[in-house]
């Protein structure tokens, strides 16, 4: 599936999409950044409510397709920034992280 | 490419929103001379797991970076109060990262493991008071 499912499927605000058609294979869920660089696979869906600039840091490095911030939150200012400059997919969903985790499972599979 | 790459980035101690930037430059070194995306992966995160403890922990540092046709080898070197027991700091959830640094998402206590996860050679030496250098290899596949 694409950021533009992923989108489509959890009914998502583009907070800021550089590639819509970048492919997801799967996802990752949690807020603790050095669990997601352990543990998150490369081409995922990174849900988090995390919403500082080192998130963005975090996801480019470890190759992560797709930052899906849950329960409505938005990034701050600096996080804003940096994934413009970096090109980075982000999305904000109002589903909290169970249940947008859930959508996505059931569109991607 | 010759022999190899020699870099030197300064780690700024007081900047989270700049942690990163040496990790982000290797990166995108490595994609240039045809690395593999796996491999830049490895490398990316267990360097960035670096520089994230020299600004918690040392109040910055240096990192050397020296690339070569099979491999990287990277030494972050810092002035920080040095690491007590380093046996205790390797232990997965172990961490002495203070509750600010909590809030941003760090100090989980799996920097150093994940560090030692995605390297092919590790090591610290580290003395009370005086520092810590963090020698870390990175085979290309």
């Amino acid at each position: 599936m694409t950021v533009y499912d992923v989108i489509k499927a959890l009914d998502a605000e583009e907070i800021y999409i550089a590639d819509d058609g970048r492919e997801i294979t799967s996802g990752y869920a949690g807020d603790f950044l050095s669990h997601v660089m352990g543990r998150a696979p490369a081409d995922c869906a990174w849900f988090t409510i995390m919403n500082n600039v080192n998130v963005c840091a975090v996801a480019t490095l470890a190759d992560i397709a797709l930052i899906v911030l849950c329960e409505g939150v938005q990034p701050d200012d600096n996080l804003l920034a940096k994934v413009k400059i970096q090109g980075f997919n982000v999305i904000s969903t109002k589903l909290d992280i169970y249940n947008a985790v859930v959508a996505f499972d059931r569109a991607l599979r | 490419m010759s022999e190899s790459i020699h870099l030197v980035f300064n780690v700024d101690g007081n900047n989270f929103a700049s942690a990163g930037t040496a990790s982000e430059e290797v990166k995108s070194k490595l994609k240039m001379i045809g690395i593999s995306s796996a491999d830049i992966r490895r490398v990316a995160i267990a360097m960035y797991e670096g520089e994230i403890n020299m600004v918690i922990h040392a109040g910055g540092g240096e990192a050397i970076v020296d690339i070569f046709l099979d491999r990287i080898e990277i030494l972050l070197a810092d002035h920080g109060k040095g690491i007590e027991d380093i046996e205790q700091a390797m232990q997965p959830g172990w961490s002495t990262a203070p509750d600010d640094i909590r809030a941003l998402g760090f100090g989980a206590g799996m920097g150093l493991p994940n560090m030692k996860k995605y390297t092919d050679e590790f090591r610290i030496d580290s003395t009370v008071g005086v520092g810590t250098n963090v020698y870390m290899t990175i085979k290309f596949n």
